[in-house]
């Protein structure tokens, strides 16, 4: 397929979203659908301006993209260290190992009321369940890039005479990379989902209070708005992740 | 497919960690007298998660987030496979569809709780909606990339064999993606049951996260951890039994 057919067919694509949109509008307008549940997107669309320019939109879409920012920063932190400490070190994997893929099938989400218990109904609990959630997928992709390095590749290092440290970092870091952002991916999506969670439930700032606060009181067109929004963060959470996966990769291509 | 056990041979060194950290854990609660409410030693939970066996409890709340995550995930399926099938056999509906689909599949699924609870109110439906839209996006890459896969002199032969558009698929395509599709369908299960759980803890008042919450508010740290282990066997024992599963049907197929 040429480009100028491929171009041809993204243009299409966008006109069909734009009919979408307009029979929505129009299902909408002849009440097919309960206006309470289905908006027409014009009434999105002004509650999504207004929340932006008039409300308080703007802040907790960045409060949520904080919560998420930090939260996986942590789980980064902890789970690239430990994952490569572990995945280097054989005994370390004979210890730890039985125990990780027992817990490995947990849904993490089961661990939120356990950390209400701990620390109540705070940005600490918020915090600490989406390091949790996200630190999971993180810690088993790295130790993954980690435990594969080549045993050749190895012998190099040592026939090299370089440092356990200068192994780690010119050997194994490059060899485990892909694996470890392969990781991060699937903890971004996490972040994400546990970060609209915890505002829900905790009713601190963020996204998630936005829509359950909007649900609530029937405002649909600000739940929709909201919605959007989590899908605007969603979708340009993985294009900036795009952009570092493949700066991080250059030496692959 | 990374993420099934290996079958290792039994190490001491595997066990140290888990049964010293649970001996720490009775120790510090025996010794210490302090009330508390987010703690509980290993043998009362334990004698709680028993409790909640024999009264039935703990089978009823399962068979709650099992119904609902296992009727999301079929209904995901099922839609999953009815776009991803002829998304992945003909590349121009696939790039007319490109916008529509890829402006869904960055939401996340949570998001949308506040909407189901709406539509539905409380209860099964609500949570099957927010269990299939989650599930909906994994099953429909892995339809379209396993098709994508496909062999094409297989494609040639159904060609050449002058086979219609459901023979086809029936025939050809489904036969050749289904390895694919199994590990799809165990990946998803592991998201449906989050998700499950997570609307059952945020909002819907049915299945072990729901319970969960109730034990936790209750200050019952015993009952908490002890529905906490049934949500964790749950998860570890549906994933066990589809590994099992995917081996003896589809070997080294998959």
């Amino acid at each position: 397929m040429s480009r100028q057919e491929r171009l041809l067919w993204s243009m299409a694509s966008i006109g069909l979203a734009v009919f979408l949109v307009i029979a929505v509008a129009k299902v909408s307008e002849i009440r097919l659908v309960s206006p309470i549940f289905l908006p027409p997107p014009q009434r999105i669309w002004a509650a999504l301006v207004k929340g932006l320019t008039m409300g308080n939109f703007g802040a907790m879409f960045l409060a949520t993209v904080r919560h998420m920012v930090v939260g996986l920063t942590l789980a980064a932190c902890l789970g690239i260290g430990l994952g490569a400490m572990i995945g280097t070190s054989a005994s370390a994997r004979a210890y730890l190992m039985p125990t990780l893929e027992f817990l490995r099938p947990f849904p993490s989400s089961a661990i939120i009321p356990v950390t209400i218990a701990f620390f109540g109904l705070t940005e600490t609990m918020m915090l600490a369940v989406i390091a949790f959630g996200s630190f999971w997928p993180i810690l088993m992709a790295t130790i993954h890039g980690f435990s594969t390095v080549e045993p050749r590749l190895e012998d190099v290092s040592r026939a090299l005479g370089l440092s356990r440290q200068s192994a780690m970092m010119k050997i194994a870091l490059p060899h485990a990379m892909p694996d470890i952002l392969g990781g991060m991916r699937i903890g971004l999506t996490m972040a994400l989902v546990l970060a609209t969670v915890g505002e829900m439930l905790t009713g601190r700032n963020g996204l998630g209070q936005t829509i359950l606060l909007a649900a609530r009181s029937f405002r649909t067109a600000d739940l929709y708005a909201g919605i959007i929004l989590l899908g605007v963060i969603g979708f340009a959470s993985m294009l900036i992740f795009d952009r570092v996966e493949r700066r991080l990769l250059r030496w692959r291509s | 497919m990374r993420g099934a056990p290996r079958l290792l041979p039994f190490d001491w060194r595997g066990l140290v960690l888990p049964v010293g950290f649970l001996l720490a854990i009775e120790l510090i609660a025996t010794m210490s007298t302090i009330e508390r409410d987010a703690f509980a030693a290993p043998s009362a939970v334990l004698a709680a998660a028993a409790r909640t066996l024999s009264s039935g409890v703990t089978l009823k709340a399962a068979g709650e987030t099992v119904i609902t995550a296992g009727a999301g995930l079929l209904l995901g399926l099922v839609i999953g496979l009815l776009v991803g099938i002829p998304l992945g056999l003909f590349r121009r509906a696939d790039l007319l569809m490109m916008v529509p689909l890829e402006s869904l599949r960055p939401v996340p699924p949570v998001a949308l709780i506040p909407l189901s609870l709406l539509i539905f109110g409380f209860g099964y439906r609500m949570e099957i909606a927010v269990v299939a839209f989650a599930v909906v996006g994994p099953i429909f890459l892995f339809t379209r990339s396993a098709i994508r896969g496909i062999d094409p002199q297989l494609m040639e032969v159904s060609h050449a064999l002058g086979l219609g558009f459901l023979a086809q698929v029936t025939k050809i395509v489904l036969p050749a993606i289904l390895p694919r599709i199994f590990v799809a369908f165990r990946i998803a299960l592991g998201i449906a049951l989050v998700v499950a759980v997570t609307v059952e803890i945020t909002a819907n008042p049915l299945g072990l996260g729901y319970r969960m919450t109730i034990a936790q508010q209750s200050l019952q740290p015993d009952l908490m951890f002890a529905l906490l282990l049934w949500i964790g066997l749950l998860g570890w024992s549906l994933n066990a039994l589809l590994v099992r599963a995917e081996a003896r049907l589809f070997g080294a197929a998959a």
